[in-house]
């Protein structure tokens, strides 16, 4: 289920505008992967490359490979519809579908698809994605209602239930907590350390404590100034870069000295 | 060298003057009596209008004085708004009334059952023409939705650069066509087909769908780009291909606003006569095929009737404003049923 991903010389473009240059890391199965950094650095736009999303957005193109278990998910041929079956994403904020109900909203992957399934099988799927994302005992009276109507908190996780029902190889998390009260923050938090037993998790935060909370290991992207591009500055195991990074700039962010 | 400026310091008083509540009233009331009276009865609207007027000043003076510049001035244009809003309305209750009053006194079973087929002087109904109607809207319906909706889908979720700035500059351009042109257009093009003089409901249909087309494609662009780009990228993020979330994500969410801008375009187009003067054409019989001969709608019939009736036959006259008010009655249904798809349609919101 879990997949290494190796990115090589990745830069993404859009249009003219080189929005991140030159970025290579390894990111490794059953672990959190966390990427920190000013606002605009290009650390959201580097997690879309991974599923092909910020192909979404008109004239965005990408130099460069991202390998998943060896399989260049921009080699010719490859077609991000199935790419995106295998790698999820969560959003900053919460969006289930509003004409569906919270059932059809976890089941939303697999029916927007077409794949048929009998009843009995849609309910084991829903009773599974909704216990992996921890929301099973709060709403298992109330499949039948409006995605819309739980709260925020409830609501991201829905999303995370609606990514994992695909059952994927990769979670990918675009500040999944900005939008949440502390409580909520907490809830999503602990489900991402029950996901990593399971996927690869990578997760883009803004809060430096979450980081550390969650994440095993932490790169750190900047931008030298409007304008110019986003890089990857530092990377390593999060304890390391908390406490001993290698370059001043990390520790400057760090240390909240700027950002 | 400094400039000395002096403005007048801002009063630290945290009360003002009000004015009791019934100086609107009464001076409004006041007002209308006095100018109604000095004008007499004869120049009834023109009291009313000075009275408006002096109440106007009144009430912006007294307030000054009183209250201050800020609430005058909120006073002033709070009437001017309200002005504005009555003669607005002015034509409508003036329409709806003369049309029930004059159109009452036809509204009759007979009216729905029967066609003008072999009726001379007074009786018969106008069955043919709201059948007509019936056919005809839904035709140009059937024939304007699709492509319409599709257009609106392509401009909204496919369409970039100089091919859509295109589309939509002719859309635009399409709004703006009097509809006796649409009406020429789809008489030329039937001639063209079915040799000079062609007549029938389909020619008609076709010119309303050509008025209607841009309205259709116009609010549905609208609706669509109302539907949260964030739902699109849930759904491409779940491995759904771009039209599979077109078709189940942003249509759905969408449908109500799109399915009421489809009801208000039928309740624009019904009402159309010079178009299908000139395409479907006026008969006193019944006819029931769209693609066979000449085919009556409520505006000709009541524009026929009126015409044959010289001004003076009542039993004509009584005709074409029963005809009026069933078209109004139509319209106002359409609206109803707008209202009540939107809420049907909406996506669900609970009480949290």
């Amino acid at each position: 289920m879990s997949k290494r991903i190796d990115v090589t010389n990745l830069n993404v473009y859009y249009g003219k505008f080189r929005a991140v240059e030159d970025v290579t890391m390894t990111i490794e199965p059953r672990a959190v992967t966390a990427f920190i950094g000013p606002s605009g650095c290009g650390k959201s736009t580097f997690l879309r490359t991974l599923n092909r999303m910020h192909e979404v957005i008109p004239n965005a193109y990408v130099e460069g490979e991202v390998l998943m278990d060896g399989e260049n998910l921009y080699g010719t041929g490859v077609d991000p519809v199935r790419v995106r079956r295998q790698i999820g994403m969560v959003f900053q904020r919460p969006n289930p579908f509003p004409t569906m109900s919270i059932k059809e909203n976890v089941l939303a992957g697999i029916t927007l698809n077409a794949r048929r399934l009998s009843t009995k099988e849609k309910d084991e799927i829903v009773e599974r994605s909704l216990r992996g994302a921890n929301l099973w005992e709060e709403v298992k009276n109330r499949l039948g209602l409006p995605g819309s109507g739980l709260s925020g908190g409830q609501q991201q996780r829905l999303c995370i239930a609606r990514a994992i029902a695909m059952q994927p190889d990769v979670i990918l998390m675009d500040e999944p907590c900005s939008a949440l009260d502390p409580i909520s923050t907490l809830a999503i938090e602990d489900l991402i350390q029950e996901l990593k037993q399971t996927y690869t998790v990578v997760i883009v935060t803004h809060n430096m404590q979450q980081a550390a909370r969650v994440s095993d290991t932490t790169a750190f992207f900047n931008i030298a100034g409007t304008g110019s591009p986003g890089k990857l500055i530092e990377m390593g195991s999060t304890e390391k870069i908390f406490s001993t990074p290698d370059v001043k700039a990390t520790e400057d962010y760090i240390s909240g000295r700027f950002g | 060298m400094t400039v000395e400026t002096r403005t007048k310091p801002i009063s630290t008083s945290l009360t003002a003057g009000k004015l009791p509540r019934w100086t609107t009233p009464a001076l409004l009331a006041g007002a209308l009596v006095v100018c109604t009276v000095l004008l007499g009865p004869e120049n009834f609207a023109g009291g009313i209008a000075l009275g408006a007027v002096v109440y106007l000043i009144g009430i912006v003076t007294l307030s000054g004085i009183v209250e201050g510049r800020r609430k005058a001035t909120d006073r002033f244009v709070t009437s001017l708004v309200v002005a504005a809003f009555l003669i607005a309305t002015i034509p409508l209750v003036s329409v709806s009334w003369t049309a029930l009053s004059l159109g009452l006194p036809r509204l009759d079973v007979a009216f729905f059952t029967q066609s003008m087929a072999g009726i001379i002087g007074e009786g018969g109904g106008a069955l043919h023409a709201i059948v007509g109607t019936l056919l005809i809207t839904l035709a140009a319906t059937l024939i304007s939705v699709p492509i319409g909706l599709m257009t609106s889908i392509y401009l909204v979720e496919y369409g970039r650069g100089p091919l859509a700035r295109a589309i939509t500059f002719f859309v635009d351009v399409m709004t703006g066509i009097p509809s006796i042109v649409a009406g020429l257009f789809a008489y030329s093009l039937f001639s063209m087909v079915f040799g000079s003089g062609h007549r029938s409901g389909i020619s008609g249909a076709v010119a309303l769908s050509v008025l209607m087309i841009p309205v259709v494609v116009r609010s549905s662009e609208e609706m669509l780009r109302i539907v949260p780009n964030e739902l699109r990228e849930a759904s491409y993020a779940l491995g759904v291909p771009k039209w599979l979330t077109i078709v189940k994500v942003v249509l759905p969410t969408s449908i109500a606003g799109i399915m009421t801008g489809i009801v208000l375009a039928i309740a624009r187009v019904i009402g159309e006569t010079a178009p299908l003067l000139l395409t479907a054409g006026y008969i006193a019989n019944m006819n029931y095929n769209l693609f066979d001969g000449r085919m009556t709608t409520l505006p000709l019939f009541v524009f026929t009737t009126y015409k044959n009736s010289g001004g003076t036959d009542v039993a004509d006259l009584d005709r074409a404003w029963t005809g009026a008010l069933v078209l109004i009655l139509i319209v106002l249904a359409l609206n109803l049923i707008a209202r009540l798809i939107a809420r049907y349609f909406a996506p669900k919101k609970p009480g949290r």
